[in-house]
């Protein structure tokens, strides 16, 4: 909802405010999951399977049963109930059969975490070893083992995916745009090549936790680390078949999610072992080493991408292959292969698409949202590709990307036609370049040359991203004005570090026109007490309950007009309100405070009306559609944010060593709601995109079992990791029904950093990078097969070596 | 085995089992939750606490090993309800986010500001290269502690085109 209201007369949106869980978090007080004790609270822990695919031949826990302090233990057979969020495909604790390394195969609840361990101890059990389905460009081989020999068996969202029973693909996703044939005909030539990223884990400092409570009637009590606790609620109560007005799900303060939190995890088992132990709260906190397998991570990706593209430099056909490694389970990865599919081409318009995305069931550790939720992975390959076209063209990258940009007029991959207020990449990639000097060396960097040894590359690359969701996504607000004339909001998307709440704070503050401090919205949620929201996921928070919370405070305005009307005889066209009351416009002296109104309005001789003031705002996404399921045609995006980013790095030619010197972002928001907050978002979500592109990612061996699941061995970025110079720019293009005309940035600065990051130092010293993340040794690899004219390709040369992979006509 | 130690100024007297770690003395014995777990192995620094005037890994000590310790964590940095200087800098320069690796990080950064009272960018990043945070990139809590020494020269801030 775009207001009218000229900038400069806006007293919070687009300011630097403060925070407002801040101080808690300052001092230690802000009470996460793992903080909260409960009386008789059991502890539990988990038994996981050191095999990737297994049979559980025998399994023993009468030992674990008999030890003093255990209350209660289970094995996969003690629970038949299937869980999943789109695909309904996974036991609570692995029955019979063990298909990922660390899935869970038994659990205990003991009365300290030390008898946990030890009964854990004394479960016996015995395993026949079976070969792993490992490779997901394999799932044409008609010999692979099947991950899920039942899959034409489970339930899943019929409307949406596709699973493919008899085979391992999980979903198929098709997307048919323009005539992919006619368009490669028409070109001029045509280059295709492969791209892949690994696993990766999340890392939320905060690991999963939950303590579950199963009450006599079966009641519910859940307090987790989860990013949506309505979706555990929802997903709890399909499971067990258990109403879900018995289900109570509370989410604390949240240590990060960035995905990995979203959907349902440990919940449910705490709940089974707690209604074996007699109600008894139980909790399990994920271990470190268990969040990289028990928990799930980032989907790989293998990702091929044939161009056909015209002398002039633009993109006449493209088709798109994905081959996403879902692991052991479909979780969220099946709708990552539906967004990333309907996305894949980044924002470049292509007028002949095909995209064949296919989520292929691995034996590895299963796969979820991740920030970016598929874009950091396809971008990757994308903006790879990008620059090997225009290298081949000969035509400068930045000026290849804006050839191909989607721009007003354009149609998505999808079909979707892009206008003014779409957004602006263009504006995003001039902002970068023009912050990274890109084109060209410096003075001071030629020195920097000089001096290092190293060589300077410079790129931009570009992004898009809409919100992942169901066309039908709603939330609401709800405020209670209190007896002080403050307000108290009730509302269900969590704050697990972005910093919405202190945006949805400034946009109730604007709308009301009343001081920040006296609007409170806790960050503690809870299903019993809070309306519904869908979830906090797909950077579409901001935009929707931004709006349910410009709508909530008008219809709290309203409600007072309503009362001030009444008591003071007047019509609410000639009422205004400021801060403290409502008064009549041509007589101010005449009017009703807020404290007055807040819990019912009194007359001098008692008589009273209207009773306690509160605003409800409810919103849902305008005009989405499902996709049509063999051509992907539809409208899927609530709003599209683009960006940019521009990335300097120093290659050390002979080692292959590099250093990132600069990186520029640049982000469409379209109205900055709160200055601080879009930079933490920037910032955190670029060096998040670093750390996936440097050095983060799983290594197996080839029986598929996890070899590094810790820091020591997946190192994430530290403070020594940041680039030596960050720069955050916002463009703003408003979105016409986003609050105040803004949209999210939550994921989208970790999106395109890997591919600017090849890029640059492609162009340093011509490594020509197919997979990330990029280690120092890649480097050296590349450096290695590099064609020593690679850098230096005069026009004509180009055109005579690209002729070469020109198809034939 | 009784151990007798000192936390934010306040002695306490208590029974540790000679096998748990000062973190878990702290958050269970002591009723401190302030201070975080994130790895329990040493590497990721959000149980971060001053231990005799420097910054250790509780979840690697063990509380026996603090017995006549003084220790510092989290809940004694704001003084009667107030935010130290350091902690209205990271309030200040959005150096907060989840909220989960702060308390670690304000150690860190506690210790750091007294051995060293203008500590350049580079001091800085090594003082919190052991604290890791998944959230902010670490850029706006570089600021934060340059302002709380009064280095830093303008509010960095974001770029509108």
């Amino acid at each position: 909802m775009l207001d009218n209201t000229p900038k400069k007369d806006l007293k919070y949106v687009g300011k630097d405010v403060e925070r407002i869980d801040v101080v808690e978090k300052l001092t230690g007080q802000a009470l996460y999951t793992a903080d909260l004790e409960f009386a008789g609270m059991l502890h539990g822990k988990v038994l996981r399977s050191p095999h990737a695919k297994a049979r559980i031949k025998k399994i023993d826990v009468s030992k674990a049963k008999r030890l003093t302090g255990v209350h209660a233990v289970l094995t996969g057979k003690d629970l038949d109930y299937r869980v999943g969020l789109y695909l309904v495909d996974k036991y609570i604790l692995a029955r019979d059969t063990i298909r990922h390394f660390g899935e869970a195969v038994a659990a205990v609840a003991a009365e300290t975490p030390t008898i946990a361990q030890q009964a854990l101890d004394l479960i016996e059990i015995e395993y026949e070893v079976l070969t792993p389905f490992l490779d997901p460009k394999q799932v044409f081989d008609k010999k692979a083992p099947l991950v899920h020999p039942d899959l034409g068996e489970y339930s899943y969202v019929e409307a949406v995916f596709t699973p493919v029973p008899g085979t391992n693909i999980a979903n198929h996703t098709k997307l048919r745009k323009g005539d992919v044939d006619k368009g490669f005909k028409d070109a001029d030539f045509v280059f295709e090549r492969e791209y892949t990223n690994p696993n990766v884990q999340h890392v939320p400092m905060e690991t999963h936790i939950a303590v579950g409570k199963w009450d006599a009637g079966d009641r519910i009590t859940i307090h987790t680390s989860a990013q949506s606790p309505f979706t555990v609620r929802n997903l709890f109560a399909h499971s067990f078949k258990i109403p879900h007005c018995n289900i109570r799900v509370i989410t604390p303060y949240l240590g990060g999610g960035f995905g990995g939190k979203a959907g349902i995890h440990l919940e449910p088992l705490c709940c089974c072992l707690s209604k074996v132990a007699g109600g008894r709260p139980v909790r399990i906190q994920a271990t470190r080493e268990e969040e990289f397998s028990l928990l799930p991570c980032r989907s790989g990706l293998t990702y091929n991408i044939k161009t056909g593209v015209k002398k002039n430099g633009k993109i006449v056909a493209q088709k798109m292959t994905m081959y996403w490694d879902a692991g052991a389970y479909a979780d969220y990865a099946v709708n990552v292969t539906r967004a990333s599919g309907f996305s894949a081409s980044g924002p470049y318009e292509i007028e002949n698409a095909w995209v064949d995305a296919y989520t292929v069931y691995t034996n590895k550790p299963f796969g979820t949202a991740y920030r970016g939720f598929g874009h950091v992975e396809f971008s990757w390959g994308m903006e790879r590709q990008m620059n090997h076209v225009a290298e081949k063209l000969g035509i400068d990258p930045l000026q290849f990307r804006k050839i191909n940009a989607l721009k007003p007029g354009s149609k998505t991959m999808t079909g979707e036609e892009v206008v003014e207020n779409t957004g602006d990449v263009v504006k995003c990639m001039e902002a970068v370049a023009k912050s990274i000097n890109y084109g060209k060396l410096t003075a001071a960097e030629q020195a920097r040359e000089k001096k290092t040894g190293m060589k300077i590359g410079k790129s931009v690359v570009a992004l898009q991203k809409a919100p992942a969701m169901p066309p039908f996504t709603g939330t609401v607000m709800i405020l209670k004005l209190n007896e002080d004339g403050s307000v108290t909001g009730s509302h269900s998307l969590t704050d697990y570090g972005m910093g919405t709440y202190t945006s949805l704070a400034q946009i109730i503050a604007e709308v009301l026109r009343w001081p920040i401090e006296r609007i409170r919205l806790p960050i503690e949620n809870d299903t019993d007490r809070d309306p519904y929201d869908w979830q906090t996921v797909a950077s579409k928070g901001l935009l929707l309950s931004g709006n349910a919370a410009i709508l909530a405070a008008r219809d709290l305005l309203d409600k007072c007009y309503d009362v001030a009307a009444q008591a003071l005889r007047a019509q609410k066209c000639d009422l205004d309100h400021d801060a403290e009351k409502v008064f009549v416009k041509h007589h101010p002296k005449s009017h009703v405070t807020y404290q007055q109104m807040a819990v019912g309005y009194a007359y001098p001789n008692g008589n009273a009306i209207c009773g306690p003031i509160i605003g409800v705002g409810r919103y849902i996404a305008q005009g989405l559609t499902n996709l049509n399921k063999e051509t992907g045609q539809g409208n899927p995006a609530l709003d599209w944010t683009f960006g940019a980013h521009g990335l300097i790095v120093e290659v050390n030619e002979k080692t292959g060593a590099y250093n990132v010197i600069k990186v520029a972002s640049a982000y469409d928001v379209g109205c900055v709601i709160n200055e601080g907050s879009v930079r933490g978002q920037a910032i955190g979500g670029m060096l998040q995109g670093l750390g996936t592109a440097m050095c983060e990612g799983y290594i197996y061996n080839d029986k598929g079992q996890l070899l590094n699941p810790s820091f020591a061995d997946n190192k994430i970025p530290t403070s020594l990791d940041i680039p030596e110079e960050i720069d955050c720019i916002a463009i703003e293009t408003p979105q016409i029904d986003g609050p105040f005309g803004a949209r999210g940035v939550g994921e989208h600065s970790m999106i395109a950093v890997c591919g600017a990051l090849g890029n640059a130092i492609e162009q340093a010293v011509g490594a020509d990078l197919t997979h990330m993340p990029i280690r120092q040794e890649d480097v050296w690899k590349a450096l290695q097969k590099k064609s020593p004219a690679k850098k230096t390709i005069a026009a004509k040369g180009t055109e005579k070596k690209a002729a070469a992979s020109r198809k034939k006509k | 085995m009784k151990i007798t130690l000192t936390v934010n100024g306040k002695k306490y007297q208590r029974d540790a089992s000679e096998n748990k770690n000062l973190l878990h003395f702290l958050r269970e014995d002591l009723g401190l939750t302030g201070t975080k777990e994130g790895c329990g192995a040493g590497e990721c620094g959000a149980c971060t606490v001053i231990m005799n005037g420097k910054t250790v890994n509780s979840c690697l000590v063990l509380a026996v090993e603090a017995d006549g310790a003084e220790i510092m964590t989290i809940e004694g940095e704001a003084k009667n309800g107030k935010l130290s200087k350091l902690q209205v800098a990271f309030k200040k320069n959005h150096a907060v986010q989840c909220g989960f690796c702060t308390p670690g990080m304000i150690m860190s950064t506690r210790a750091l500001l007294e051995a060293n009272p203008k500590p350049t960018v580079e001091q800085i990043k090594q003082a919190i290269e052991g604290n890791f945070c998944r959230c902010t990139g670490y850029q706006q809590i570089i600021e934060a502690v340059q302002d709380a020494s009064g280095q830093l020269k303008k509010k960095e801030g974001l770029k509108r085109a």
